[in-house]
């Protein structure tokens, strides 16, 4: 089968510095190209977008009346930007007054795996349905699997008003 | 290291054969004769790549409905990083690739290359022509702005002019009743999913072509030994693929595709045009009217395919060297006059849309929400430049404090006052004294007072003419009159949203002299020199509607 010899052994073009030029050339060449389209392509994917500033301070209520140690969940809605849209969502907050005064609002969701955790009065602990994590009235993780306290949110008060900010991580990083 | 590769290669070898197959494709024979020109093909190949690559990514960024179409696209092309350039490459690589296809059919035209026995490969290749053309046709209407909307509504009639079939065509593509969601989701599906499959299948049927009959000899390669493609031929490709690839990259990093209006239906003022490569036809169309319309429209372009499908069953002559074949270059030269003749008339007629200002909106637009006391300090800053000490923004100039992020603690009359002597409020201060007018300071200090890091865009994209226009507005006091983006009184009519109401025209007479158009108005008659007049009017143009 002479066709097959021919495939096995490819005739030299003329001199092997021409051939090795040309492939050389080939494979720079597509090098650049694959460069210039991959480069922007993984920019394009996995950048953030430009920010657009969310809605910063979210007035949630008066808290003058809340009983000092009892957790109360409230809710309210805060506009996120998503995607090319602006989306008014609902979200809620479990906020405590501790007995000096101070205040603290914590996410809704278990640390562990995001479930929504709730106030239990009887056990006096935020008891999370999943994998019964379970949370002291300071956020602390009491018991079970999750790895870390529970999300506060940034908190300002004007006057008796509570205004929420970003919800954080306890080390401080934006969830 | 170089054995395991090649026992990997090896063990692939046996279960696939892929490397024969590779190299059987790679080191085939071709005439002696051949080189450069029978890059196009390769060309035009990579570019439906390049398409299908950043079509995809643009996809991952989109919503094909009218509703959110536009409003992605512009977050894509001003908040995804890089997404500029992804849709500049998509945009002009699709004007490329009709130019390379183009270019790809002359070439075998001229060459006669269609004859005997490659009929068929050259009727997949007007196939794979028309196919491109409908790419055009159809992703023309996804940004969803004035242009594509009303771009689409054309060719939407056209269609339905065609005989007998016109009123099927129409309900294909979902125009009954005009243009909306569901001639939205037809467009996109057959750009997106229809077309390319359709594609893919063309060029392998094509290619596959081409390899069973060879690439076309000329008269005189007997006498010249035969090559191999690779890795003469390949490396021709590839360079001719690197220049395409370099101009369509430097097109896409250098030349602005511009974002217009949101699709506006009732918009009256809008002079819809085609795309450049449909520019003849639509020219074309000009020539005939009445019931004669449809010859134009439907019969003259099918009878041009027809015959460009019908070329090697006309032309059945032996081969012969390419310069001897004149009437194939007389008729290229034609069609070359024909063509450029009617695009050209297409563009000089075209009237200048001097109705509403261009406004790009692929840039920030925050500037439309200014208010003119705001916009026109716009003008004193740029006048006085003090961008040069007071950067905005990361890279800015830092002689001065950014005044976007200095939250300014202060009031208009501090500012001013500022202004005018700054050594005197700021002992040390090196800024010299800004020596604009009264109202053009007070300008200066409102738009101080509301510029923060979000809004601070409209320093670099608030075009001239609006900037110019807002001091010009500010100079007559047309804001105890009137009202703009909340700003100014009611004593006349809001001026958002004038372009919808008036035409230039009338707004242009109407500063002249306001009684003669509207009798009984208390507004004062404006002589403004020609530029301040060009650019209030420009301005208020351009102003939304509220």
């Amino acid at each position: 089968m002479p066709s097959d010899r021919t495939i096995a052994n490819p005739p030299e073009v003329s001199g092997a510095t021409r051939r090795s030029f040309f492939t050389a050339g080939i494979y720079a060449i597509w090098g650049i190209i694959a460069a210039s389209l991959g480069a922007p392509a993984s920019a394009y994917l996995f950048l953030p977008p430009k920010a657009r500033k969310d809605e910063s301070w979210i007035d949630v209520g008066d808290i003058t009346y809340l009983t000092p140690n009892q957790p109360v969940e409230m809710a309210f809605r805060r506009n996120r930007v998503d995607g090319w849209k602006v989306v008014s969502e609902k979200l809620t907050a479990w906020v405590v007054k501790s007995p000096k005064g101070g205040v603290s609002a914590f996410g809704p969701q278990c640390t562990h795996l995001g479930c929504a955790h709730h106030w239990d009065e009887a056990k006096a602990q935020f008891v999370c349905p999943c994998h019964n994590s379970l949370f002291s009235i300071d956020g602390q993780v009491a018991f079970g699997p999750a790895p870390r306290p529970l999300d506060r949110y940034e908190i300002k008060l004007d006057g008796s008003r509570l205004l929420l900010g970003d919800l954080r991580k306890p080390e401080g990083n934006a969830v | 290291m170089k054995p395991r590769f090649e026992a990997v290669v090896a063990w692939l070898e046996h279960r696939t054969g892929i490397h024969t197959a590779l190299r059987k494709a790679l080191y085939e024979e071709i005439p002696g004769s051949s080189g450069w020109r029978q890059v196009f093909g390769s060309v035009a190949a990579f570019l439906f790549l390049v398409q299908a690559f950043t079509g995809i990514l643009l996809a991952f960024n989109y919503a094909p409905t009218p509703g959110d179409a536009y409003n992605s696209l512009r977050y894509i092309v001003t908040e995804v990083t890089g997404g500029r350039l992804i849709r500049g490459l998509h945009h002009w690589g699709a004007s490329m690739i009709i130019v390379v296809v183009v270019l790809h059919m002359i070439q075998v035209f001229l060459y006669g290359a269609y004859k005997k026995p490659r009929e068929a490969t050259w009727i997949l290749g007007v196939a794979l022509f028309l196919l491109t053309l409908a790419y055009g046709l159809t992703g023309y209407l996804l940004p969803w702005d004035n242009r594509a909307y009303w771009g689409t509504v054309v060719v939407t009639q056209i269609a339905g002019q065609a005989p007998m079939l016109g009123p099927y065509l129409t309900r294909l593509l979902g125009g009954v009743g005009g243009i909306g969601v569901v001639t939205f989701a037809r467009f996109y599906g057959m750009h997106v999913l229809l077309l390319p499959p359709a594609t893919i299948a063309l060029i392998a049927g094509h290619v596959y072509l081409v390899r069973k009959h060879g690439v076309t000899p000329i008269p005189a390669d007997e006498n010249l030994p035969s090559k191999h493609f690779h890795p003469g031929q390949t490396f021709k490709d590839t360079v001719a693929i690197f220049i395409a690839f370099a101009i369509l990259f430097t097109m896409a990093v250098a030349v602005r595709v511009p974002l217009e209006q949101l699709a506006d239906p009732s918009d009256t003022t809008y002079i819809p045009r085609p795309e450049w490569y449909f520019l003849f036809l639509f020219q074309t169309l000009k020539l005939f009217s009445g019931p004669l319309e449809v010859l134009g429209a439907v019969v003259l372009p099918g009878l041009a395919v027809l015959a460009l499908i019908l070329i090697p069953f006309i032309d059945r002559s032996r081969m012969v060297k390419v310069t001897r074949r004149v009437t194939a270059f007389a008729f290229v030269a034609l069609a070359a006059i024909g063509w450029t003749g009617l695009t050209a008339t297409a563009i000089v007629t075209t009237p200048h849309p001097d109705q509403a200002a261009q406004i790009d909106y692929s840039g920030p637009t925050e500037w439309l929400q200014l208010s003119p006391a705001e916009l026109a300090g716009v003008a004193s800053f740029r006048q006085e430049r003090c961008a040069d000490c007071h950067g905005t923004g990361p890279d800015g100039a830092r002689l001065g404090p950014d005044l976007t992020r200095t939250s300014i603690r202060r009031d208009a009359a501090w500012m001013i006052e500022h202004f005018k002597h700054p050594a005197a409020l700021r002992p040390g201060s090196s800024m010299p004294p800004i020596e604009v007018s009264g109202p053009q300071l007070n300008s200066l200090a409102a738009f101080l007072l509301r510029l923060n890091p979000t809004n601070a865009s409209a320093l670099q994209n608030a075009p001239d003419f609006a900037s110019k226009g807002a001091v010009v507005y500010q100079a007559a006091h047309c804001d105890m009159c009137h009202k703009i983006n909340g700003a100014g009184m009611l004593a006349g009519p809001p001026l958002n949203g004038l372009s919808k109401r008036r035409s230039r025209g009338w707004v242009e007479m109407h500063f002249a002299d306001p009684q003669k158009l509207v009798p009984g108005s208390v507004m004062p008659a404006y002589k403004l020199p020609p530029q301040d007049l060009e650019n209030l009017t420009s301005y208020l143009f351009s102003l939304p509607e509220k």
